[in-house]
C-alpha cells in the first residue's frame, strides 16, 4: 500500500538547511494498524505530511497504492488526496460556519457528487458515528469527542484506502481518547489502513505496529504484542 | 448550480463579512452617482440660465458723460439716434442682428380695462436677440412689413393680456395705446426675471408716434466669432471707439456708454464651469479609487481570514482551481449585487431630487417670474454609472483573486495551523 524508499527532506531557510528526514525506508501493507511515535522535532509530522501528499520530499521514492507520488501538480495531488486518503487532525479542522452534515459532505462536493446524494451519504456516515441527531449542529455546539467523530466521518465519506491521523486524541480527555481509539480500531477492522501519529504510548499500544522516529531516521519498528493492548 | 449553492451558503453563513464588503461597494457607487449628479445639476442649471437670451448678445446703454471731451462739457446726457445703428452695422464687423429699444410709458386700454405699460420700439431682429416666446395660436412677432410700413401693430406680454383681456383671446383685437388704436398681432409668453410688462411695436412706428425727437437709449445686437476673452476685450474696446466717434465722448469715459457683453459673461461662466467639471471629475475619480481601495482591503482581509478554511478544503481534496473559482465567483456576486443596489440608490436619489425640482418648477409655471436656478436635472449619464460599477466589480474581483491565489499555494498543514 505504502512504500517509502530512502526519503530525504530538508527545510531550507536563507542561512540554515535543516535535514529533517534522513533516508526513510518504510513499507505499510493494506489493512495495517500503525502508529508513528517520536519526540517533537523527530520528523514525524513531516513524514505524515509527505504520506498525505500535503508536502513534497527532496529525494527518494514514495509509492501510494502503486502510484509514484512525485512532482505531482496541485490538481493531481488534490485528486489522490480526495480518492485515497482521509485525514483526522488534532484540532479537528472542521469548517466552523458549516454544520456537521455539511462538513462531512464537503469532500464529495469536490468529487462533483450532487447535493442530495452528498447529504444522504453524509447522514449515513454520521449515523455510523452515532451523531445522527447532531447533524444540523455547528461545530461550536459539539463536544471535542463529537467534533472528532464528525472529522472521522468526513475522512471516511470518500472511502479512502488510508486514514492519516495526526495526534487524533491530543485535544481529548482520557475517557474520550479510549472511545476514539475504539472507533479507529473498528475502521481498521473494516480493512482501512490506519496510520496514527502520536506521542501517547497508550494510544500507540492499541495499534499493531509502532514505528519510532528519532532525528529523522527510523530508530525502532516493532510489532505490538496483543496482550499489551488496553 | 451546485457551485452557486455552495457559494450562497458561504455568503449566508458569513453575513457580517458579506455585508461589510457589499456596503463598501454600494457606498462607493452611491457617492459617485450623487456627486456626478450634483455636478451635472450645477452645469444644467447654469446653462439653463443662458437660454433666456442669445448668448452672443451685446447691450449698449447711453449714459451721462463724466469727462469733458473735444470742447464739450461734462454731465451731458447722451442718447442714441439712428446713425448709431448705422455705425454699428458699418463699423463693427462682428455685428449681425441689430435692434434698438426705444421705450415710453403709455396707457394701454381695452374696453373698460386699462393699465400703464412700457411701449418698446424694436426691429424684427429682436426675435433673435431677446428670444421672445410666441406660443402656437398666439400670433406672431413684429415682422419686416410692419417695420417698413410703420404699422400700428403691437405684441403684448402675457401679463398685459391677463389684465386687459382676462381669459379672452387678444390676437386680432384692437387696443388703445395713448390716443391711437393698435392691432394686437401676438402675445409674448416668455417669463422675465426682471422688468415690467411691455408692449412691443415696430421701431419705425415708435419713432413716428412716441419718439418724436428720434432718440432712444438702448441698442442690442448680436455678434459672431468672439470666442476668447481677449477677442471680447478687444471687441469691447472697438465698440467704445466707434461709439465715441459717433456720439462724441471720451472713449475712456465709462459712464457715457454702458456695454453689457453677454458673450463674455457666457465665456466666463463656461470657463468657471469647465473648472467645476474638472473638479467634480477628479473628486469622482478619487471616490472611485477610495471605493476600489475599500473593496480590495476587505477582500484581502476576508481571504486572509479564510486561510484555515482554504487549508481544510485542500486537505480534503479540493483543487486550487476549485477553491479559486469559488472565491472569485463569490467576489463577483457580492460586488455585482451590492454595486447594483448602490447604483439603484444613487439613481433613485438623483432622479427623486430631479422629480421634486421639476414638480416645483411646474408649480411656478403660472406664477409671474422664473426662479433663478443654478441647479437643474441632477442626473447622471447611465453609461458612466455602468462603467464605474463595472470598474468596482472588476477591482473587487481582482482584489479577491490576488490574495486567494497566494492562499491556495500555502501548504494545507501551514494553513490549518493559522488559527
Amino acid at each position: 500500500m505504502i512504500k517509502l524508499r530512502n526519503i530525504n527532506k530538508s527545510y531550507r531557510t536563507e542561512a540554515i538547511s535543516l535535514h529533517v528526514l534522513k533516508g526513510i525506508d518504510l513499507d505499510i501493507r493494506q489493512g495495517e494498524y500503525v502508529s508513528i511515535m517520536g519526540v517533537s522535532g523527530s520528523g514525524k509530522s513531516t513524514l505524515l505530511n509527505i504520506l498525505g501528499i500535503l508536502d513534497t520530499y527532496d529525494t527518494g521514492e514514495y509509492r501510494l497504492n502503486g502510484t509514484l507520488i512525485k512532482d505531482l501538480s496541485e490538481k493531481q495531488a488534490a485528486h489522490y488526496r480526495n480518492e485515497l486518503i482521509g485525514f483526522v487532525f488534532q484540532s479537528f479542522n472542521l469548517i466552523n460556519f458549516k454544520n456537521a452534515l455539511e462538513n462531512v459532505a464537503l469532500p464529495l462536493y469536490y468529487k462533483d457528487i450532487g447535493r442530495k446524494k452528498r447529504n444522504a451519504m453524509a447522514m449515513e456516515a454520521l449515523d455510523k458515528m452515532g451523531l445522527k441527531d447532531w447533524a444540523h449542529h455547528l461545530p461550536s455546539e459539539l463536544s471535542g469527542g463529537q467534533k472528532q467523530r464528525v472529522a472521522i466521518a468526513r475522512a471516511m465519506i470518500s472511502n479512502p484506502k488510508v486514514i492519516l491521523a495526526d495526534e487524533p486524541t491530543g485535544a481529548l480527555d482520557s475517557k474520550t481518547t479510549v472511545e476514539m481509539m475504539g472507533v479507529l480500531t473498528d475502521l481498521n477492522r473494516q480493512g482501512i489502513t490506519m496510520i496514527i501519529v502520536t506521542h501517547e504510548s497508550s494510544v500507540a499500544s492499541v495499534t499493531n505496529r509502532v514505528i519510532h522516529l528519532r532525528d529523522g531516521i527510523i530508530e525502532k519498528d516493532e510489532p505490538f504484542v496483543q496482550e499489551q493492548k488496553i | 448550480m451546485d457551485t452557486l449553492q455552495e457559494i450562497l451558503d458561504t455568503l449566508k453563513r458569513n453575513k457580517l463579512r458579506t455585508t461589510l464588503t457589499g456596503l463598501s461597494v454600494s457606498w462607493g457607487i452611491f457617492i459617485l452617482i450623487v456627486l456626478l449628479g450634483a455636478g451635472n445639476g450645477l452645469q444644467n442649471g447654469v446653462t439653463e440660465n443662458f437660454n433666456e437670451r442669445a448668448t452672443n448678445r451685446i447691450g449698449l446703454w447711453s449714459g451721462t458723460t463724466s469727462m469733458p471731451y473735444k470742447g464739450l462739457k461734462s454731465r451731458r446726457n447722451l442718447r442714441f439716434m439712428e446713425k448709431q445703428l448705422t455705425a454699428i452695422a458699418d463699423e463693427i464687423p462682428e455685428s449681425r442682428k441689430i435692434s434698438p429699444r426705444s421705450g415710453v410709458t403709455q396707457i394701454i386700454s381695452f374696453g373698460q380695462e386699462y393699465g400703464s405699460y412700457n411701449i418698446t420700439g424694436v426691429t424684427p431682429d429682436f426675435v433673435d436677440l431677446e428670444l421672445p416666446v410666441i406660443k402656437p395660436g398666439d400670433g406672431r412677432f413684429i415682422n419686416q412689413l410692419d417695420e417698413k410700413e410703420a404699422n400700428k401693430v403691437i405684441v403684448l406680454d402675457q401679463k398685459i393680456v391677463d389684465v386687459l383681456f382676462k381669459n379672452k383671446s387678444a390676437v386680432g383685437e384692437y387696443v388703445k395705446v395713448g390716443q391711437l388704436m393698435f392691432k394686437v398681432v401676438g402675445v409674448n409668453s416668455k417669463k422675465t426675471r426682471w422688468g415690467t410688462p411691455r408692449g412691443y411695436i415696430p421701431f419705425t412706428t415708435s419713432q413716428l408716434i412716441f419718439n418724436t425727437d428720434k432718440k432712444f437709449n438702448q441698442i442690442i445686437f448680436s455678434v459672431d466669432g468672439l470666442d476668447t476673452k481677449a477677442a471680447n476685450e478687444k471687441f469691447d474696446e472697438n465698440v467704445r471707439q466707434v461709439m465715441s466717434r459717433s456720439l462724441i465722448f471720451d472713449p475712456k469715459d465709462k459712464e457715457a456708454l454702458w456695454v453689457n457683453n453677454s458673450q463674455q459673461d457666457y465665456l466666463q461662466t463656461m470657463s468657471i464651469f469647465g473648472s467645476i467639471n474638472i473638479f467634480v471629475t477628479i473628486i469622482g475619480l478619487l471616490t472611485l479609487i477610495a471605493g476600489i481601495v475599500g473593496v480590495s482591503n476587505i477582500m484581502l482581509v476576508s481571504v486572509k481570514e479564510r486561510t484555515r478554511e482554504i487549508g481544510i478544503r485542500k486537505a480534503i481534496g479540493a483543487t486550487p482551481a476549485a477553491i479559486l473559482k469559488n472565491i472569485v465567483v463569490e467576489a463577483i456576486i457580492i460586488t455585482a449585487i451590492f454595486g447594483y443596489i448602490g447604483m439603484l440608490a444613487g439613481i433613485g436619489l438623483t432622479e427623486g431630487v430631479n422629480m421634486i425640482m421639476e414638480q416645483s418648477a411646474a408649480a411656478t409655471v403660472n406664477s409671474d417670474e422664473v426662479q433663478m436656478s443654478i441647479f437643474k436635472n441632477p442626473t447622471v449619464n447611465i453609461g458612466i454609472v455602468f462603467f464605474s460599477t463595472t470598474i468596482l466589480v472588476v477591482s473587487g474581483v481582482i482584489a479577491g483573486y490576488m490574495p486567494a491565489r497566494k492562499a491556495v499555494k500555502v501548504k494545507p498543514i501551514e494553513a490549518m495551523r493559522n488559527e
